[in-house]
């Protein structure tokens, strides 16, 4: 599964982070290896949304740098990308196409092949069943959230989830089962870092925490 | 890699037809603005039948002007895009897909309807093959260097008016090749050179270009 051999790991080292004139963070370390979960916090603005987006790849930080598996990010391309799930703010859905298509595009795109009836169970699991073939169009905002989530379901066997305020939206159920679902990953060994105000009650062995402070410095 | 290709040109033509105002615009907008021509100058079938090709090239600029803005908003208005970005294939293929799909939908209907768009200005039947294979050599190109301009601008406010400001003075060389090879045809020189420079055209931009636009993607994705 991994390229490099031993335990995957997601390092940042010295990383900062400047939004126009302002700093978010500044020499930011940390190291996240299989198995572990680390939760962002912060309050708005803080730069939680930017070090997720940095983590994967999409921004480039003022400085520092992110290793995965002890190698750049930078140099590693699509086999670090191949690696990683990343749901965002927004939810990647399309409103003209069904649940069901959705996620089928979401994990094509990803490179993880996946089978009409595993997009069901995904979608039967996050309490989907039911609406597999309707429009994304009339689909409420915790559900659309829901379709996005149900990736991570076919996404098991993708070491590093990285998660951006995944409980937004969500009813009592879905989170209780989202968190079912990060707590499997990361007892199978994979890591988990995602963002939240609130700490969700996930089962970790080892349950990491950065905090980015109440907002950014001026 | 290939399934991810083939989903990407699927979906998007998937929901080009749920979505078929958007394509069916740009096909009448063409028609519309070719047919203004023949209307605005009269029945004087000698000017017609010289400026029908420069008329028609000039409004499939237009038309696929229009079309450009597509290629890109709708992902990223929803967050496709940073998937995309984040995919497992290398980006500058998955936006060639994303070009071919879109030059399906907004430039295939351009070159398919403009031989009968040509009757108006009683364009030489013979010289029609022609203007077809000079547009169907041509659009392709306009997709290509217009999803340079239409990742450039995306997110922008008053993107769209910036784009053709971007893009417009790049259609140039396609414009003069395109409605070049018909009007030598007419003159009776053939058209082979220009089109022959088109294919050279439309090669160096399928190659060059998607990869260029990925930059510009990620660029403006920061």
């Amino acid at each position: 599964m991994q390229t490099t051999s031993g335990i995957p790991s997601l390092e940042a080292v010295d990383l900062q982070c400047a939004r126009g004139e302002r700093r978010l963070f500044d020499a930011l370390n940390f190291t996240l290896r299989g198995g572990e979960l680390l939760r962002i916090a912060g309050a708005n603005g803080s730069g939680k949304t930017s070090l997720l987006r940095i983590a994967c790849g999409l921004l480039e930080p003022t400085g520092g740098l992110v290793r995965w598996c002890g190698e750049d990010i930078r140099r590693l391309h699509e086999e670090f990308r191949r690696q990683l799930v990343y749901i965002g703010h927004a939810d990647a859905i399309k409103d003209d196409l069904t649940a069901a298509e959705n996620l089928d595009v979401a994990c094509t795109l990803a490179g993880t092949r996946v089978q009409r009836a595993q997009v069901g169970e995904a979608l039967h699991r996050l309490g989907l069943a039911g609406s597999e073939d309707l429009p994304a169009r009339v689909l409420s905002r915790g559900q659309r959230r829901r379709v996005a989530l149900a990736r991570l379901v076919l996404s098991e066997r993708v070491p590093l989830w990285l998660l951006d305020e995944p409980f937004t939206a969500l009813d009592a159920a879905a989170t209780d089962g989202l968190q079912g679902l990060v707590a499997e990953h990361v007892s199978r060994g994979g890591a988990v870092m995602y963002t939240s105000h609130h700490e969700a009650r996930i089962a970790a062995e080892v349950a990491l925490r950065i905090d980015l402070g109440s907002g950014p410095a001026p | 890699m290939t399934a991810a290709l083939r989903c990407v040109i699927v979906r998007d033509l998937l929901l080009a037809a749920r979505r078929s105002s958007d394509v069916l615009t740009v096909l009448l907008f063409f028609v519309i603005v070719v047919s203004l021509f023949p209307l605005g100058i009269g029945p004087e079938p000698a000017l017609l039948r010289t400026i029908a090709p420069g008329a028609i090239w000039v409004a499939a600029l237009l038309a696929s002007m229009l079309a450009l803005p597509r290629i890109f908003a709708s992902d990223h208005a929803d967050g496709t895009l940073e998937q995309i970005l984040l995919g497992a294939t290398p980006l500058g293929m998955t936006v060639a897909a994303k070009v071919f799909a879109h030059w399906l939908v907004s430039g295939l209907p351009l070159v398919l309807i403009s031989p009968v768009l040509a009757l108006q200005f009683d364009f030489p039947q013979e010289l029609l093959g022609v203007l077809t294979l000079s547009l169907a050599l041509g659009t392709p190109i306009l997709s290509l260097i217009g999803a340079i301009g239409a990742a450039l601008t995306l997110g922008l406010r008053g993107g769209g008016a910036l784009l053709s400001l971007l893009v417009l003075p790049l259609y140039v060389p396609v414009l003069i090749m395109g409605a070049g090879s018909a009007e030598a045809a007419a003159a009776g020189i053939g058209g082979q050179a220009q089109l022959f420079l088109l294919g050279a055209l439309l090669v160096f931009a399928g190659a060059f270009a998607p990869w260029a636009a990925a930059v510009a993607l990620r660029i403006s994705m920061e």
